[in-house]
């Protein structure tokens, strides 16, 4: 019955989707080989923070975006025209069983705050009827 | 207040002046009403504090918090805090809001872990989405007994 509700599961709707738009990005480029530097491309992973939301209470942000600190996979493949001189080629680092169960996780996670935010109206809707 | 305005008006509209007498059944429907007044209040504020924690449930070291609402209400109740201290009251957005404080007087406290995770949150979701169930069920259950007090009110102000 708090209209900081809203606040705070919208900024968990926001940065549920962020999540979902870096698993997307990674997805699409598990296999390319070079992104817009030439080099492979790593895969992003999101930070999220709990941040402080009008009205009181805690909502979540994505303060940064970084790059997969774990090693590219290397594929031997000697007739690439990248492959290095001893035939591996470098492959992005984007473990996609991984990325699948982010995924999952993040979509899931979205939903939940889509229903509290619907409980949320719910209430309100309800504590308005009073004294009619 | 509502019933004060809707008092003053049904009063004014027959009487043209209000007595001490009525004033003071006014301030009795007041009184009467601070119960729902701090339930609502209360169950609002421990619904900003679950969806918090549900926001929050891949947030790394977040804490989930609750608060104990019996206790909570007693100290909404009596103006005081459930310690029995006085409220400090927030009245600059500068102000230093410490770690567990909300409204009303309420204490939040962080939840006992039931399944540690690796990055340090404590949020369970499961326990978090039904507390947040209950919390607007109890909620919509003094909305509705606020409703029927403001019903009998006003049966009580008609006249016969």
């Amino acid at each position: 019955m708090s209209f900081a509700v809203f606040g705070i599961a919208g900024s968990a709707l926001t940065a549920q989707s962020a999540r979902l738009n870096a698993v997307a990005s990674n997805l699409a480029n598990a296999d390319s080989i070079a992104g817009p530097d030439g080099q492979p491309y790593r895969a992003k992973q999101v930070v999220f923070k709990a941040t402080a939301v009008e009205g009181g209470g805690l909502g979540v942000r994505v303060t940064q975006v970084v790059n997969s600190a774990a090693p590219l996979r290397m594929q031997y493949d000697p007739s690439n025209p990248a492959a290095d001189e001893k035939g591996y080629v470098a492959m992005p680092n984007v473990n996609v069983v991984e990325e699948m169960v982010n995924m999952l996780s993040a979509s899931r996670a979205y939903q939940i705050n889509a229903e509290v935010m619907n409980a949320a109206k719910a209430s309100l809707q309800k504590a308005l009827s009073i004294g009619q | 207040m509502y019933v004060k305005f809707l008092a003053r008006h049904l009063l004014y509209g027959r009487h043209k002046y209000v007595t001490l007498r009525q004033i003071a059944m006014i301030d009795r429907i007041d009184q009467d009403l601070n119960l729902y007044r701090a339930a609502l209040g209360l169950r609002a504020e421990r619904q900003k504090l679950l969806a918090s924690n549900i926001a929050n449930a891949d947030t790394p070291n977040y804490k989930a918090r609750d608060i104990d609402f019996k206790s909570a209400l007693a100290g909404a109740l009596s103006g005081k805090g459930e310690d029995g201290q006085l409220n400090m009251a927030r009245t600059q957005s500068a102000h230093l809001a410490s770690a567990t404080d909300t409204l009303w007087g309420a204490q939040a406290r962080y939840r006992a872990e039931y399944q540690g995770s690796a990055d340090g949150n404590t949020v369970n979701l499961d326990i978090e989405r039904a507390a947040f169930a209950e919390n607007s069920m109890r909620s919509d259950a003094v909305i509705t007994f606020v409703k029927g007090r403001f019903d009998d009110l006003k049966l009580a102000l008609q006249r016969e």
